[in-house]
């Protein structure tokens, strides 16, 4: 077991593109890290090359301690699960499993019950004897876990470990790699780009963007607190609604009318032709079904309803806005960076779904402006961001892991 | 697909077939045939006879036939080996590793391949009997290199190609050094193409006329293509069609005996199963 530490890490490919660009990162030692980011964001780049596929153009990575620049993938014992699993297709799963142990020239004995171990941990006992080919998706997927847990690693790596599998069973895996992460208390890298599993699985999730780290914060500070309007409309789904207005004397001017602002928010922000007020649908209501005492802390306007969408434990509706072409061009440059496809000026707004609001009629709705972000379009630096709030909820996901964590090796030790 | 038109593609294959397969009947239905029968006007023979088979194995034509049959199968079989040995190295340099020249080694490989051989054959012939080649395996071998080393190159890494860098990148994080890597991974999983390879070199070598006349006087290397065109009949009169059609059928035997035997793992597929779900 061992922290991973990386020091201004920079990848240039050889058409000189900087994938990853100066990332600064430390893994603590039995972390689960999440590296999540669009597509070509260098997620896989960062991950290969703390596993050693990949040379590093400058900076150090430290792992345990020592510095591995220069070592080979076997010589830094991390195990990695790939993508497409890559298991070897000629060998049965138990061969499989055993790989790593006979590349070390594990005695048999040993072998078996190493592989006994890691086959009742993951359920692959009667499938042992079979080879990769006649395995389903989700029984490579333990293959390759099995793989990877067999021998004692300094650290887990996975790579999109869950993008082949059906919406189901990756729910299951899911909670499968979580509970085994807990288990064995083993420095994990994950690379996703799945929401769920970076808000689900991370004890803090790194976000990058073109190579670069957005913001590393456990997945609730993400969510409440983001650095800036990337990481605001990465995080979320349906995502952050980024409302363009005005700002001036404390008073935001949005297409769904003014909204006021608390004296500190107000004097950081100060008055701004233009500004987004970055708002997650669950801070909209139907005005109607709010509390009255809610009611006035919050703005409350009325808008025409485009569409409505109903969950059935949720409601989402469309309220379409009239924006300047100032703010709809840097909209749809930032829905473009965000893997989006934002085709109109539209908020979604998420309604209780016992709401009567209806498609094409105007409604009246409220929402919470005590948890808006107000975003300065050209940095997209996040101007009302509370760093100690934000440092609070990363503290607490700390502490809530480790007590996690210990009552997890309680159990196992009990059962064991 | 309609009964018509299954039966139309069925009578369609069996006529291409038998097209195929015709001058092979033809050639056995000849092996069969004693001298005076050769030219009795029907595919079949009259009275079915060995004795051309007994006189390439036993009789007169014997000496001529069966050393070359020992050295055909030995030189075809070490020239095989040599190709596919040094085509596995060199086409996982040329699939795995990027390196100056690397398109320069597969053209020249390619130019090797098309380069008529009787044009190297005279000068090859004069450079053989200055330094001893001439009439010994390694004479034989060696030209037979250049015949089968640039299409197993080429086969070889269209082999490598397909499998996946990560088998070999997971190899090497699971603690395999690249040598490792290769040999416990890549190579089983290359095998069906290497088989595959294998065989096609081989025809290449068995099948080679050029050389082996030009370059052999005596049966201490002369391979068998080269031996059938020196057979004679009985009598100066008589042409060696009988052996001849014998000795063909005899040669073809291993060949066809060789595919049997690997069809299955040269049926590629292997691979299956590496990758996604
Ligand atoms: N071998 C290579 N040569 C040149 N550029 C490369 C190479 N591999 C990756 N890149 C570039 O590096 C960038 C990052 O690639 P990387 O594979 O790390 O992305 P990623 O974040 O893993 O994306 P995805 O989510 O699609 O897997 C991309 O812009 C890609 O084009
Ligand atoms: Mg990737």
């Amino acid at each position: 077991m061992a922290a991973i530490e990386m020091n201004h890490i920079v990848k240039r490919y050889g058409d000189g593109y900087p994938a990853v660009n100066d990332v600064s990162l430390d893994i603590a030692d039995g972390e689960f890290m999440i590296l999540v980011g669009p597509s070509g964001c260098g997620k896989s780049t960062l991950l290969r090359m703390i596993v050693g596929l990949e040379d590093i153009t400058s900076g150090d990575m430290v792992i345990g301690g020592t510095r591995v620049n220069d070592k080979a993938p076997r010589e830094r014992n991390l195990s990695m699960v790939f993508q497409n699993y890559a298991l070897y297709p000629h060998l049965t799963v138990y061969e499989n499993i055993a790989f790593p142990l006979r590349l070390a020239k594990v005695p048999d004995a040993e072998v078996r019950a190493k592989v006994e171990q890691s086959a009742s941990i993951l359920e692959l006992h009667e499938h042992l004897q079979r080879k990769p080919a006649n395995l389903s998706g989700g029984q490579r997927q333990r293959v390759a876990m099995g793989r990877a847990i067999v021998r004692d690693a300094d650290a887990f790596l996975f790579d999109e470990p869950l993008s082949n599998l059906d919406a189901k069973l990756r729910g299951q895996m899911r909670a499968e790699i979580a509970r085994l992460q807990r288990r064995l208390g083993i420095t994990t890298v994950y690379v996703t780009h799945d929401q769920t599993e970076a808000m689900t699985l991370g004890d803090r999730v790194c976000v990058l963007r073109k190579g670069v780290v957005q913001q590393v914060a456990s997945p609730r500070e993400l969510y409440e607190q983001p650095a800036n309007l990337f990481v605001a409309g990465f995080i979320g789904s349906p995502p952050m609604n980024f409302l363009p207005a005005s700002a001036a004397n404390g008073k935001l001017d949005t297409p769904f009318g003014p909204i006021t602002l608390d004296e500190s928010r107000a004097a950081r922000v100060g008055d701004r032709d233009l500004v987004l007020v970055g708002v997650r649908p669950e801070m909209f209501e139907d005005a109607s079904l709010v509390d009255e005492a809610l009611l006035d802390r919050g703005a409350r306007f009325s808008a025409q309803v485009d569409v409505t969408e109903w969950l059935g434990d949720s409601q989402y509706a469309y309220l379409p806005y009239e924006s300047s072409p100032e703010a709809a061009a840097k909209l749809k440059e930032l829905a473009r960076e965000l893997d989006g496809d934002q085709l109109r000026t539209q908020a979604i707004v998420s309604i209780d779904s016992a709401s009567r609001i209806r498609e094409g009629s105007e409604a009246e709705f409220w929402f919470d402006t005590r948890r808006i972000h107000v975003f300065d379009p050209q940095s997209g630096e996040n101007l009302t961001r509370d760093e100690a709030a934000g440092a609070e909820l990363t503290r607490q996901a700390g502490e809530d892991r480790r007590a996690q964590v210990e009552r997890a090796r309680a159990r196992a030790t009990v059962s064991a | 697909m309609s009964t018509r038109e299954k039966v139309g593609w069925g009578v369609g294959g069996l006529l291409i077939v038998a097209y195929c397969l015709f001058p092979i009947a033809w050639i056995v239905s000849l092996s069969f045939k004693s001298s005076s029968d050769i030219s009795n006007g029907s595919f079949l023979p009259t009275v079915a006879t060995n004795e051309n088979y007994a006189q390439i194995l036993t009789g007169d034509a014997a000496e001529l036939f069966l050393p070359a049959l020992r050295n055909s199968f030995g030189i075809c079989l070490i020239a095989t080996a040599i190709a596919c040995l040094l085509a596995m190295f060199a086409a996982y340099a040329i699939a795995r590793l990027d390196f100056p020249g690397k398109k320069l080694i597969l053209s020249t490989a390619l130019a090797v391949a098309i380069f008529p051989v009787i044009s190297i054959v005279t000068p090859l012939f004069n450079l053989w009997r200055e330094i001893g080649l001439y009439d010994t395996w390694l004479g034989l071998i060696l030209p037979y290199l250049s015949l089968t080393l640039p299409i197993s190159i080429w086969t070889l890494s269209a082999f490598f190609r397909e499998i996946p860098w990560e088998m070999e990148q997971a190899a090497q994080v699971d603690g395999a050094t690249p040598w490792q890597a290769f040999r416990k991974v890549i190579v089983p999983l290359a095998a069906p193409g290497v088989f595959t390879t294998a065989i096609i070199a081989f025809f290449l070598a068995w099948n080679d006329f050029v050389y082996g006349i030009s370059l052999t006087s005596t049966s201490a290397s002369r391979p068998v293509p080269a031996a059938l065109g020196l057979f004679t009949g009985a009598s100066q009169f008589e042409s060696p069609t009988g052996p001849i059609a014998a000795a063909a059928v005899l040669v073809t035997i291993p060949v066809v005996v060789l595919v049997l035997i690997f069809q299955r793992r040269i049926v590629a597929g292997l691979t299956n199963g590496a990758v996604k779900g």
